[in-house]
C-alpha cells in the first residue's frame, strides 16, 4: 500500500501494478467481477466524507481541497444510483448561511458545532439511504439516492437528514445550547426575534399601554433601539 | 537518456549533462517542519537566488564571481542575506493562526544598486529592500566613535566626517507591506512588465497593486458565488503575461485557464480566451477533475506560450490556440492506476511548480522520490534526474533514472511501489541566461550545472 512516509522494500517478485486499495478498479480482479459496482464506489464514497469531515473541521479550510473533495463526492454519487431520484428536500434557509460562513468567514464557533453535527450525523446513519426512518439503517456505505442537482457541501448531507426529521435541520437544533444563536448571523428564519421576557406579559396583560410605550416597544423589538428601562407603571 | 515518460537516445550534440555542483542546508533525517523550502526563485540575472521556507525565512544566495584560473569552474552560490520575512500572525476577529510559511517570491527588475523583492505568506505581501553597506561614516561632531553624544559645550572644532571601507553587510529591510486584501489563501504573485504594478492571487480573486501604495488594491478577478454553495472552482495560479502589460493569465481546479485583457474591463471576469483541453474519456475516473486541476503556469521567456502543469503532466499551449495544447509530456504516468492510494493519503493534492530554460527550448518539473523530469522540446527527449546525498560528488554527472511500471524490474531501476512519496520536489527554477538549476527536496536546495561550456 502506498501511504505516505512508507517506503516499500524492493521486491522483485512484486506483481501489483495496483496499489492494495485501489483493487476494485482493476476490471481484471476476481472481487470486483463478482460484487456489485457499488461496494468499491461506497468505499471510496466514506473515505470522501471522512475528508471532507476533516476539511470541515479546519479553523480555515483549503478551499481547493475542500472543492475538489466536494466535486469528486458528487461524481461518485452520480454514479453510484443515477436512476434514483431524491424529492428535493426543503433546504432550511440556515444552511445556505452556514455554508457561506464555513466557506467565507470561517467562523471558528460555527465550524465546531456543524463540525459536532456531522459527528452526529455520522454516527447516525452513514450518511446513506435517504428516506428511512433512523431505527432501521444499514451499515454506513449503503449507496446513497441520486441528489438533487445543486449542493454545497452541506447540503449532501442536508437533504439526507432532512428526510429523518419533520421538521429537517432545524429539529437537531432543538435540544442545543440555543445561546450561540443569539449572534446576529445565526437567526433562524421560523423564529423570528426574540421579545424581551418583561414585554410579553406586561404587553398582554396591559391593553391600555400608550401610543408612545407601544411604539417604543416596537422599536426595541425590531432592534432599532437598545433596550432601556422602559417608563410607565406595572413593571 | 530514457526517461520514464518516453524513448531517447544516448547522450551527445545539444543535450545537456548535468553534474552536481551544490547543495544547502542540513543533512539530518529528522527535518525541522519550518525548514522545509517553500519557493525558490532566481533574479533577473541569475546572480541571486532565493529559497523561502516553512518558518516564514527568506535566504538569499549569491553567485560568486568566476575564478579566472578556471574558467570552467562557474561560480559558486553562496549566502549573502537571511531575515525573517513573515512571522506567524493571529487574526483575532477569527480566531485563525496566519502561517508564516512564504508560499512565493518574486524578484523586481534591478533599477539601482539595491535589489527588491516580494514575497508572501498566506495574506500579507511585502516588499523587501536588500542592499549592501560597505562603508562606514568616521568623524562624527555630535557622537564619540562608539556612539555615545558629546556633550555639544565640549566641542572646540568642527571637522568633516569622513568614508571609510567596513566589512560588507547585508541589511535587508521591509518597504512596503500589502495587507488586508485577501479573505482567502494567496497562491501567486507576478510582477508585471511595467515593474510599477503586480498581482496578487488567492482561490477565489486577484488584486491588482500598485508597488508604492499598500492601502489600496484593486479587485480584477472575483470568481466568488454569490451563494458560496455554488462554489466549484478556484483559481489555483495567476501571472502577467512578460510583455504585454495588460494581459494574464489565471489557472483554476477544473484545468482551465483564462486570459485576461485588462484594457477590455475594469473586471476581468469575463475572459477574453479560454484554454482547455477536451476530456479524454478512455481515461475517465472519479479522479479526473482533480488531477486536471493546474498546480502552475507559467509563460515562456518569448510570451508566445504558456505552460500549465496538472498532476500526471505538463501542457504547453499557443497563445493562439484555445481548443488544445500544442505539447503534453508526462511526468509520471505510471501514477495513473495508483491514483486511489495516493487520494487516500493526500498526495494527489500536491502541487508541482514547473519552469522554462532562458531559452524556452526546455521544461523542467519535479516529481515523488527527489526525482525531477526534464524535457527538450527541440531534441524531443526527457531525462528523469535525482536530487540526493548520494550522487553528491563535486562535478559529478547525474545519472539518468528509471522507473520501472511493471513486470521484471531492470538493475538500477525503481519500482513504482519503492518510491518515497514523502520526498517531493515541488519547487524548481532554472537561471534565467545560463544552464543552472535549483532543486528545492524538502530541506535541502541542489544546485546543478551543465557540464558542458
Amino acid at each position: 500500500m502506498l501511504s505516505k512516509g512508507l517506503k516499500r522494500k524492493r521486491e522483485e517478485e512484486e506483481e501489483e501494478t495496483l496499489g492494495v486499495d485501489a483493487w476494485w478498479l482493476d476490471p481484471g480482479h476476481p472481487a470486483v467481477t463478482q460484487a456489485p459496482p457499488t461496494v468499491a464506489s461506497s468505499s471510496l464514497f466514506d473515505l470522501s466524507v471522512l475528508k471532507l469531515h476533516h476539511s470541515l473541521r479546519q479553523s480555515e479550510p483549503d478551499l481547493r481541497h475542500l472543492v475538489l473533495v466536494v466535486n469528486t463526492l458528487r461524481r461518485i454519487q452520480a454514479s453510484m444510483a443515477p436512476t434514483v431520484t431524491l424529492p428535493p428536500a426543503p433546504s432550511p434557509p440556515v444552511v445556505p448561511s452556514v455554508t457561506d460562513n464555513l466557506l467565507a468567514s470561517s467562523d471558528a464557533m460555527l465550524s465546531a458545532s456543524m463540525a459536532s453535527l456531522l459527528e452526529d450525523l455520522s454516527h447516525i446513519e452513514g450518511l446513506s439511504q435517504a428516506p428511512q426512518p433512523l431505527a432501521d439503517e444499514g451499515p454506513p456505505g449503503r449507496p446513497v439516492g441520486g441528489a438533487p442537482p445543486s449542493l454545497g457541501a452541506l447540503d449532501l448531507l442536508g437533504p439526507a437528514t432532512g428526510c429523518l426529521l419533520d421538521d429537517g435541520l432545524e429539529g437537531l437544533f432543538e435540544d442545543i445550547d440555543t445561546s450561540m444563536y443569539d449572534s446576529e448571523l445565526w437567526v433562524p428564519a421560523s423564529e423570528g426575534l426574540k421579545p424581551g421576557p418583561e414585554d410579553g406579559p406586561d404587553k398582554e396583560g396591559a391593553p391600555d399601554l400608550d401610543e408612545a410605550e407601544l411604539d417604543y416597544l416596537m422599536d426595541v423589538l425590531v432592534g432599532t433601539q437598545a433596550l432601556e428601562r422602559p417608563p410607565g407603571p406595572g413593571r | 537518456m530514457a526517461g520514464a515518460g518516453g524513448g531517447g537516445c544516448p547522450a551527445g550534440g545539444n543535450d545537456f549533462q548535468w553534474c552536481f555542483s551544490q547543495v544547502k542546508g542540513a543533512v539530518d533525517e529528522d527535518v525541522a517542519e519550518a525548514d522545509i523550502i517553500s519557493t525558490v526563485e532566481f533574479n533577473y540575472s541569475g546572480d541571486l537566488l532565493a529559497t523561502g521556507d516553512k518558518g516564514g525565512r527568506v535566504v538569499i544566495f549569491q553567485r560568486e564571481q568566476e575564478n579566472k584560473s578556471r574558467p570552467h569552474s562557474r561560480g559558486e552560490y553562496n549566502v549573502y542575506s537571511t531575515f525573517q520575512s513573515h512571522e506567524p500572525e493571529f487574526d483575532y476577529l477569527k480566531s485563525l493562526e496566519i502561517e508564516e510559511k512564504i508560499n512565493k517570491i518574486r524578484w523586481l527588475p534591478q533599477q539601482n544598486a539595491a535589489h527588491f523583492l516580494l514575497s508572501t505568506n498566506d495574506k500579507t505581501i511585502k516588499l523587501w529592500k536588500i542592499s549592501e553597506r560597505d562603508k562606514r561614516a568616521e568623524g562624527y561632531n555630535l557622537k564619540d566613535e562608539d556612539g555615545r553624544l558629546r556633550d555639544p559645550f565640549r566641542i572646540t572644532a568642527l571637522r568633516v566626517p569622513i568614508l571609510k571601507p567596513m566589512d560588507l553587510m547585508v541589511e535587508a529591510s521591509p518597504r512596503r507591506i500589502f495587507a488586508n486584501a485577501h479573505t482567502y489563501h494567496i497562491n501567486s504573485i507576478s510582477v508585471n512588465s511595467d515593474h510599477e504594478t503586480y498581482l496578487s492571487a488567492d482561490d477565489l480573486r486577484i488584486n491588482l497593486w500598485h508597488l508604492e501604495i499598500t492601502d489600496r488594491s484593486f479587485n480584477i478577478v472575483d470568481i466568488k458565488p454569490a451563494n458560496m454553495e455554488e462554489l466549484t472552482e478556484v483559481i489555483t495560479a495567476a501571472e502577467f503575461h512578460p510583455h504585454q502589460c495588460n494581459v494574464f493569465v489565471y489557472s483554476s481546479s477544473k484545468g482551465t485557464i483564462r486570459l485576461c485583457d485588462m484594457r477590455s474591463s475594469a473586471l476581468c471576469d469575463r475572459h477574453s480566451k479560454f484554454f482547455e483541453e477536451p476530456e479524454d474519456p478512455s481515461s475517465r475516473s472519479f479522479f479526473s477533475e482533480i488531477i486536471s486541476s493546474i498546480s502552475d503556469v507559467k509563460f515562456s521567456h518569448s510570451g508566445r506560450y504558456m505552460m500549465t502543469r496538472d498532476y500526471l503532466s505538463v501542457k504547453v499551449w499557443d497563445l493562439n490556440m484555445e481548443n488544445r495544447p500544442v505539447e503534453t509530456h508526462q511526468v509520471h504516468e505510471y501514477l495513473r492506476s495508483k491514483l486511489c492510494s495516493l487520494y487516500e493519503n493526500d498526495c494527489i493534492f500536491d502541487k508541482f511548480e514547473c519552469c522554462w530554460n532562458g531559452s524556452d527550448s526546455a521544461i523542467m518539473t519535479g516529481s515523488y522520490n527527489n526525482f525531477f523530469r526534464m524535457f527538450d522540446r527541440n531534441a524531443r527527449r526527457d531525462v528523469t534526474l535525482e536530487a540526493s546525498r548520494e550522487n553528491s560528488k563535486p562535478r559529478a554527472s547525474l545519472k539518468p533514472r528509471k522507473v520501472c511500471t511493471g513486470g521484471k524490474r531492470k538493475k538500477d531501476e525503481i519500482s513504482v511501489d519503492s518510491l518515497d512519496f514523502n520526498k517531493k520536489i515541488l519547487h524548481t527554477a532554472w537561471h534565467p541566461m545560463e544552464n543552472i538549476i535549483a532543486v528545492a527536496a524538502t530541506n535541502n536546495l541542489y544546485i546543478f550545472q551543465d557540464k558542458i561550456n
